[in-house]
């Protein structure tokens, strides 16, 4: 019997020839990922245990993303902490606040190879699986562990399949399918295990797309997704790295827990209401709800296609008056893109609210918080109960193009009305 | 040895998310007293208050779902919560908790068994579950012996400690 994806990475980087599911493993780790959690927990516990140089500072990044600029003390002085942490454990790849959210950052520049494994202290690491990387997330004592070791122990994970064929509707995008996938599996429909993407549909999709695909499995419970890389991963990673790296696909005869088939040709746009991922619906079930706030960005819907999809719906349109739009580009290299391309200056003509690359308002942190009774259309990855702010306020969970209709009109808003302008 | 742990329980629903845990936006306070002062704000305002050290808490599939971040484990923790007993608990989570000594257990069911109020005594090494309110004892799934281990050494990171040592 061959092998999924996730065993193969899983099974080299622990020194075996095989492994199967269920099977525990202490595993190499290629790169591990830190972001404000490195001051928050993780500088202190390293050194309290006595630990006084990391495993290897080449395979480590850091950058601050979560709350930047600092918007209270509290923040600044965590952003103070990892500073002189990078220093003194001499960490090679230090972005500060200089780069973007670290699931747009790391690909951008060159740290996700496929056949890897990457830890990040970040839920959403699973983004990378899409450069078929297997790549998860993991709290502060684990990522002390890591830094100070370079290994990690996994239960080896079973897989499942699933496979996606059709062709998109105009303005159905990753983000309407990865939604769908979510609402058909449930919130722990792959919890502790691994998910590979397939079919006619993930090959169409671009590497922005297949991140926000990839992004969001870890709402499923996913522990990795991955996606067979091709021709355009291979383009992506060599504009963006000099390191070798080793393409690994499923062996033909890999064994499956469970393979789940989907067809997308006629999907609708679709939202995941208020208070849970559970509750995702077609858009003509909440269509006409009014808004008070839109928000585009965050490490699932940041990316240049986003905002080109966001620039292409608003242009020659203003944003509605009771309405506010706060867009955030995932990285200064999608912002700066976004500039020449012209789209910032669309976004704002139509009355939008352009913020520096930061998680910002989808954790609540600042740049959008929410108040009490407030609904939001947000393009990030949870609509938890008072996650952006006040715990009365709403949050509809859609796709970019959903967001800025909506923006446009004051109500929820099938974006399919705009196709073909 | 044997761990045994009895207490209170406080029940809840599924997919109890780590943002009703600890919301996002206190992250950023360092003082474990004050950040513990937020803990399941969003549902239960007073829950700090209210809770007593050895509490157990008891909750459906997928407790800890979303993010990655350990204070869920540690405003629990800091709180005396004495076990997790969940259907099912999110990967990240199930770590996090291990790794900072607090059990989490699985148990099908439980939420069908158990009452809020009601005394539990949960014993780790053994996986019995025994609800002293009814009489009645439930199998949960045991932790393999490393996770047991970590639990005993009061969490990863002594264990890191003393290696560092060696």
């Amino acid at each position: 019997m061959g092998m999924t994806m996730a065993e193969k990475i899983l099974a080299e980087h622990a020194d075996l020839k095989r492994i199967e599911p269920g099977e525990i493993v202490n595993a190499k780790i290629d790169v591990a990922m830190v972001h404000e959690v490195l001051g928050i927990r993780i500088a202190g516990m390293l050194r309290e245990a006595g630990v006084n140089r990391v495993w290897d500072p080449e395979k480590i990044v850091a950058l601050l993303d979560h709350w930047v600029p600092p918007p209270n003390v509290e923040a600044a002085e965590i952003h103070k902490i990892c500073r002189s942490f990078v220093k003194e454990y001499k960490i090679k790849y230090w972005y500060d606040m200089r780069a973007g959210i670290c699931h747009q950052v790391l690909p951008e520049k060159g740290h996700v190879r496929p056949g890897e494994l990457l830890v990040g202290s970040d839920s959403h690491t699973t983004t990378h699986g899409a450069f078929g990387t297997f790549a998860t997330g993991v709290g502060a004592t684990d990522m002390a562990i890591v830094l100070a070791t370079g290994k990690l122990w996994f239960k080896t994970p079973s897989t499942i399949k699933i496979v996606i064929d059709g062709k998109l509707s105009e303005m159905v995008t990753a983000k309407d399918v990865i939604l769908h996938v979510i609402g058909n599996l449930g919130v722990d429909g792959a919890n502790y295990k691994a998910v590979e993407f397939h079919g006619d549909t993930i090959q169409a999709l671009s590497i922005d797309g297949r991140m926000t695909l990839c992004n969001m499995a870890v709402e499923i419970g996913a522990k990795v997704a991955m996606i067979e890389p091709d021709q355009k991963t291979i383009e992506y990673v060599k504009k963006r790295t000099d390191k070798p790296f080793k393409i690994v696909k499923a062996d033909k005869d890999a064994e499956y827990e469970e393979i789940i088939n989907f067809d997308v040709s006629n999907l609708e746009p679709q939202v995941a209401k208020p208070h849970s991922l559970e509750n995702i619906v077609p858009i003509s079930e909440v269509e006409k709800t009014p808004i008070d706030q839109v928000f585009i960005g965050s490490c699932t819907n940041g990316k240049l296609e986003d905002l080109e999809i966001t620039g292409k719906i608003l242009k020659n349109h203003k944003v509605h008056p009771d309405v506010r739009l706060i867009v955030i580009p995932a990285s200064y290299e999608v912002y700066l893109k976004a500039l020449e391309r012209g789209i910032i200056e669309t976004i704002i003509k139509a009355g939008g609210i352009v913020c520096n690359p930061t998680c910002g308002p989808c954790i609540g942190g600042h740049l959008g918080v929410l108040g009490n009774e407030e609904v939001c259309v947000s393009t990030g990855s949870r609509n938890f109960i008072g996650r952006m702010g006040s715990k009365s306020s709403l949050i509809y969970l859609a796709s970019p193009a959903t967001a800025a209709a909506s923006a446009i009109e004051g109500v929820i808003t099938d974006p399919r009305k705009y196709a073909g302008e | 040895m044997v761990i045994k742990i009895r207490g209170k329980v406080w029940k809840f629903g599924d997919n109890i998310n780590t943002d009703i845990i600890i919301p996002g936006r206190y992250l950023t306070i360092r003082n474990l007293s004050k950040l513990s002062s937020h803990t399941f704000e969003p549902i239960i305002p007073d829950f700090s208050a209210k809770v007593t050290s050895g509490d157990i808490i008891v909750a459906g599939h997928s407790f800890g779902c979303g993010s990655s971040r350990e204070e869920a484990v540690l405003v629990l923790k800091h709180l005396g919560i004495g076990a997790v007993v969940a259907e099912s608990f999110s990967r990240i989570f199930f770590r996090n908790a291990i790794n900072l000594g607090l059990p989490a257990i699985e148990c099908k069911n439980i939420t069908k068994k158990v009452e809020d109020g009601h005394e539990l005594e949960v014993s780790l090494d053994n996986g019995l579950i025994k609800n002293l309110t009814t009489g009645e004892t439930f199998k949960a799934s045991s932790l393999p012996d490393f996770l047991l281990e970590i639990i005993k050494a009061g969490g990863a990171i002594n264990i890191l400690k003393k290696k560092v040592k060696q």
